[in-house]
């Protein structure tokens, strides 16, 4: 999960302090491509709009407000029925949805090398159809890290016009140019460029998919706020990454998660911390903390056998603590972490190949690859949210 | 001490309420000037910004169908799913005349535009569909509809509405439609190139600025100039007001510092004493700017969109800008005029004398004459060898300037000579005497010499621009009918059999040269061979462009690209022809080429013409015919003079701005002389005192310095005819050509000089009449008491 994580959308904030709204993104191209959007005295209208009433679920309080009432939206429900591949697209009646990738790489002479896409939708309404005023959202994420270097692109589109969507079978997620699609979920290209990085892999599932939770029923407090979320971890990858210094060849594992609600985090939750972690074993581990203003953390976690076989974490099971902090932006970002799981004999240092690997999106959050040391050895890829 | 040397200092100015009273409204008249100006100027910016921002126009490239108006929605996305970083745009015109104009806000590089965000608006709102963005004013032209609603925001173009894509396809009833693509500044790496999946489309590269701007540019550069002027022809009398201050205070300053006040708080207190004055003069003046900007702001919003379709909103808004551009410049201006003054107090000897110099030192017409020569030298140079708009204004300055400095020496000299010539002792008094008042006198002379010169150059520059345009207008519009007919080929039809003169217009925006450029296609007749003349042409012109043979074009491109008759300019990669002709086409910013139809129609089928001129013998028999046997809405019925006198009515719109600015300049020119009189009159009487002792009556004297302000007005008038037209000549021969790639013609407009000479004259009269009255006035005790407190 990103569960929560991710479904929080990108952005989080404390509770405490109100950042500027997450979906500033929406109105806005990605800062790179536009000198000046606008006079800085008029901002561009969508930017404040976006902010101060997107029902979407970032906004309202908690991190990027998930908590927001489900007028009209599905909510998730425990002991869920999944359907494939249909439940591979997508789910218009619930408010947020996404398919998200994170892969830790290697080129051809061992450079580490880390890549990201996400797709989200948001609705605006739990309906969907054609035309420009579908009320469905899409938006996406793309990034590309090394131990020196952090590119990201940013993309929007509306619904209803074929210029984003997800379609089951055969599998096609595309936003723009950028695409995840196949025939079928197991066989997978992933492309997409940005202004100075792009890339093209191939994925091949070697396990069966993962299910969260209670069955794909992954609860994220103790009032109950829910999501749906199944993954596929264990994806071997290899194509080409394309940077300004040249296109590679490069090779390595995927994960994918797949995530939709309609109010995953309670109000008192302020961000998260969330780990994927695939150890050199063959065994691998997602865990995430759900900080909260007022009291204990939230912690949830699956631990995953080599064969795929899953196992949900406790509450408190899962231990993340901050060994070292980094400066990014004037931000304090968490880069070095004391990750534990005394029942699996778990106790590592993970630490982020690149502690400037902010996302700085219209939603914006800290996500990129880790290394891992300790009681196991392997990489994995890190996501924070609520630090800004 | 601070506070005693403070109030000593400021005594002066309870003494002498008149010099106060010039020093602040000196300041405030010329910062009046240049901060209306400023507000004018800002405003108009302002305008073209918002509909800049609104359009993503000049910032961003543009895809644009290649053949008709508008594309399907499709392409936006083939393009988008082809990576390509475009947003969809759908412009067009509602029947009253409103423009609507369609963005997708999450694909727009600058989204919104200048939409502002409120409170009450959403995301979700705008994507659903249904709001509608407009000014105020614009918002009244909206035909109501349940289907929308309307959120009225000062920062829309005026004119325009701004709303959802979806909104503006149902409001303009194009569904599925869109007009062109706005292309984003970043693109992805992997792009396809636009041949390959867009070959229907153009790419229109982003201008470095707006067309918009650059034309109407000209404008605010004459207004520009204008207020700059004015605000010179202040510093003026600034300067004289606080030199003569200064000269006053000599002896008080001097006893300051023999009491022991150091220099420096001298100064010190010196410069406050200014501050505040200048404060004071720059809010007063900037609230006066606030009004002659809100006077001039109707017409020249009228000017702008007549001349070239700028919409300026009519409010005026209180621009931080501009008024703390004004304060800027007041306080920046005293500093200028009183810099001497405060160099002389600090290098004044404790023990000198405290006898004010009113008299001009050689030394110091020796400075003026070497500075003026220097600069009038580098004006020479700078127009033989300058290149550029910078050194084109360089030019002005130091011509203008130079010529200023250069005014009380030839003043100098004509009295002189004037007083060689004098057959009585009483006329050669009277020249010596006025040559004695000149240094007094001269400050206000140069103002009123700038101020002349300024409303000769200006008013030479647009009388010019009027008459050149009328000729172009007869030429260009030397059709007596023009029409709109969608159905070409059944007008032709019909016409056929009539004595009718057909000009269909046809043209498309296409590259020559490497510059973005019309190219039109004209059907040669009588209507282009009896009107069109050209700046340069070689022989059987018309029947080489009929024919296929030959090209014309504009002097825009022939400038730009540096094309005369005899050269070649490729049409299209495959087709180049010899340059025949070069026209002159005002006002267009881009070039143009013209070939003959036939050749037209061969590289262009694709064009259908909708818009011709007809030529008749009887306009108003075949406007007839035309409504009532071939079914043509008369609406689509244009005639020739109804156009000739918009254009016109346009040109009276921008003398009334023209004509406002000049009085406006005239009266501070006139104020400061005014002002200088009013200040040596006291200075006189020792002077005058002799000349009523031996018998000259003070109602003679009053008429003699009545008579002397004339005769210098005059002279000075003499001065700023040549400099004026000098300034007529620069503007029109090297900062037009620099600026907009066409040279105006320069024609002489002898009455409007006399006119003007004549009312620099009355403001000269006017302004020695009041001195001259209290002179004739003076009772002779005071003439007697010059003698008793002779030194």
């Amino acid at each position: 999960m990103r569960d929560r994580t991710r479904s929080t959308l990108p952005p989080g904030g404390n509770a405490g302090q109100r950042r500027p709204p997450p979906w500033e993104a929406l109105s806005r191209p990605p800062r790179s491509a536009l000198p000046s959007p606008i006079g800085p005295t008029r901002r561009s209208f969508l930017t404040t709009l976006a902010a101060t009433t997107l029902p979407l679920p970032a906004l309202a309080q908690g991190f990027a407000g998930m908590a927001s009432d489900a007028e009209g939206f599905t909510l998730p429900t425990p002991n869920p029925t999944f359907t494939f591949p249909q439940d591979h697209g997508p789910h218009p009646d619930f408010r947020i949805e996404w398919w998200y990738i994170t892969a830790n790489m290697t080129a051809p002479d061992g450079t580490p090398l880390g890549l990201q896409w996400t797709l989200f939708r948001s609705a605006l309404a739990p309906t969907d159809g054609t035309g420009w005023n579908t009320p469905q959202v899409w938006f996406a994420h793309a990034a590309v890290t090394t131990a020196d270097s952090h590119r990201t692109a940013e993309r929007f589109a509306r619904g209803g016009i074929g210029q984003a969507g997800v379609t089951p079978d055969p599998f096609n997620a595309w936003i723009d140019e950028w695409h995840l699609s196949g025939p079928d979920f197991d066989n997978l290209r992933l492309a997409a460029n940005g202004t100075d990085f792009a890339y093209d892999v191939a994925l091949v599932a070697t396990a069966p998919l993962v299910f969260h939770g209670e069955g794909g029923y992954s609860v994220k407090s103790e009032q109950g706020q829910a999501s749906y979320y199944y993954a596929q971890p264990s994806y071997d990858l290899s194509g080409t990454v394309t940077l300004p210094s040249g296109t590679i060849e490069v090779t390595g594992h995927a994960w994918l998660d797949r995530e939709w609600s309609s109010q995953p985090l309670a109000e008192n939750q302020s961000g998260w911390d969330w780990f994927s972690l695939t150890f050199d074993s063959g065994e691998k581990l997602m865990g995430y903390v759900l900080r909260h203003t007022d009291g204990d953390p939230w912690s949830v976690g699956t631990w995953i056998d080599p064969d795929g076989t899953a196992t949900p974490l406790e509450n408190g099971e899962f231990l993340a603590t901050p060994l070292t902090t980094t400066d990014v932006d004037g931000r304090e970002i968490p880069t070095e972490w004391h990750v534990q799981t005394p029942s699996y004999g778990v106790n590592l240092t993970v630490t982020a190949l690149n502690p400037q690997a902010w996302m700085d999106m219209s939603v914006s959050y800290w996500e990129g690859p880790v290394t891992v040391q300790g009681s196991h050895s392997g990489v994995g890829y890190l996501e924070m949210t609520g630090y800004d | 001490m601070i506070r005693a040397g403070l109030q000593a200092l400021l005594s002066h100015w309870r003494r002498n309420p008149l010099q106060l009273f010039t020093l602040v409204a000196g300041l405030a008249l010329a910062t009046a000037l240049w901060s209306g100006v400023q507000a004018v100027n800002s405003e108009a910016r302002a305008s073209y910004d918002a509909a800049a921002a609104t359009l993503g126009e000049g910032r961003y490239d543009q895809l644009l169908p290649r053949a008709g108006t508008s594309l399907p929605e499709s392409r936006f996305i083939d393009l988008r799913r082809a990576g390509w970083q475009v947003g969809p745009v759908l412009e067009g015109e509602l029947e009253n005349g409103l423009r609507i104009i369609g963005l997708d806000p999450l694909t727009a590089p600058g989204g919104m535009g200048p939409v502002t965000a409120t409170d009450d608006l959403s995301l979700p709102e705008i994507l659903a569909g249904g709001l509608v963005f407009a000014t105020p004013k614009t918002a009244d032209r909206l035909p109501p509809d349940p289907g929308y609603r309307v959120i009225t925001d000062p920062a829309v173009a005026p004119g325009t509405a701004l709303t959802d894509i979806a909104t503006a396809q149902d409001l303009l009833n194009e569904p599925g439609r869109i007009t062109r693509l706005i292309v984003s500044d970043s693109q992805p790496l992997n792009r396809p190139p636009l041949a390959e999946i867009a070959p229907d489309l153009i790419r229109q590269p982003a201008q470095a600025g707006s067309d918009l701007s650059r034309l109407t540019d000209s404008f605010h550069l004459n207004l520009t100039a204008f207020g700059l002027l004015g605000f010179a022809v202040g510093i003026f009398i600034v300067h004289g007001a606080t030199g003569l201050a200064f000269e006053q205070r000599r002896g008080m300053i001097r006893t300051l510092r023999a009491l022991g006040m150091p220099l420096t708080t001298l100064i010190a207190l010196t410069v406050t004493e200014l501050l505040i004055i200048a404060l004071v003069a720059g809010l007063t003046g900037t609230a006066l700017g606030w009004l002659v900007a809100a006077g001039l702001l109707p017409d020249v919003s009228a000017t702008l969109e007549g001349l070239y379709g700028a919409r300026i909103a009519q409010g005026l808004s209180l621009r931080p800008e501009w008024w703390l551009s004004g304060l800027a410049i007041a306080i920046g201006g005293t500093a200028i005029a009183a810099s001497g003054a405060l160099y002389g107090i600090a290098r004044m000897p404790i023990l000198a004398g405290s006898r004010a110099r009113t008299a001009m030192t050689t030394r110091g017409l020796r400075g003026l004459a070497i500075a003026s020569a220097i600069l009038l030298a580098a004006a020479l140079l700078l127009a033989l060898f300058g290149t550029g708009l910078a050194a084109g204004f360089a030019l002005l300055g130091c011509m203008l300037i130079g010529a200023a400095l250069a005014l009380p020496l030839i003043l100098r000299a004509v009295l002189t000579l004037a007083e060689s010539r004098a057959p009585t002792a009483l006329r050669q008094w009277f020249w010596a005497d006025t040559r004695a008042q000149l240094s007094g006198l001269s400050l206000a002379l140069m103002a009123l010499l700038l101020a002349m010169a300024a409303n000769v150059g200006v008013s030479t520059m647009v009388s010019s621009f009027r008459a050149t345009f009328t000729g172009f207008l007869d030429q260009r519009l030397a059709a007596d009918l023009y029409i709109v007919a969608e159905d070409g080929d059944a007008l032709e039809a019909f016409l056929a059999p009539r004595d009718v003169l057909i000009r269909p217009v046809m043209d498309t925006d296409t590259r020559l040269a490497g510059l973005p450029a019309e190219l039109g296609g004209a059907r040669v007749s009588p209507i282009y061979t009896d009107n069109w003349e050209f700046l340069s042409e070689t022989p059987d012109l018309w029947t080489r462009v009929e024919t296929g043979e030959a090209v014309i074009i504009n002097e825009q491109l022939s400038r730009r690209a540096g094309l005369a008759p005899g050269d070649t300019l490729a049409i299209t990669p495959d087709l180049t022809l010899p340059i025949a002709g070069v026209f002159g086409d005002y006002g267009n910013p881009v070039g143009q080429a013209i070939i003959g139809e036939d050749l037209f129609r061969q590289l262009h089928p694709d064009i259908q013409p909708t818009r011709f001129g007809l030529g008749t013998e009887d306009p108003a028999a075949l406007r007839e015919a035309l409504v009532n046997e071939f079914g043509l809405a008369p609406a689509a019925i244009t005639n020739q003079a109804g156009v000739k006198a918009l254009s016109m009515s346009i040109f009276e719109r921008t003398f009334t701005v023209t004509g406002a600015l000049n009085v406006l300049t005239l009266a501070v020119a006139g104020f400061a002389i005014l002002m200088s009189l009013l200040t040596l009159a006291t200075m006189r009487l020792p002077h005058l005192a002799p000349v009523w002792a031996l018998g000259l009556t003070r109602r003679q004297l009053g008429r003699l310095e009545l008579a002397r302000a004339v005769i210098l007005a005059a002279l000075t008038a003499l001065c700023a005819l040549p400099l004026g037209l000098a300034l007529a000549w620069v503007l029109l021969a090297i900062i037009n050509v620099e600026a907009f790639g066409w040279k105006l013609p320069m024609f002489l407009f002898p009455l409007d000089y006399a006119r003007l000479g004549l009312l620099a004259l009355a403001a000269a009269a006017l302004a020695a009449l009041w001195p001259a009255i209290r002179l004739s006035r003076t009772p002779p005790a005071d003439l007697l008491k010059v003698f008793a407190n002779e030194r």
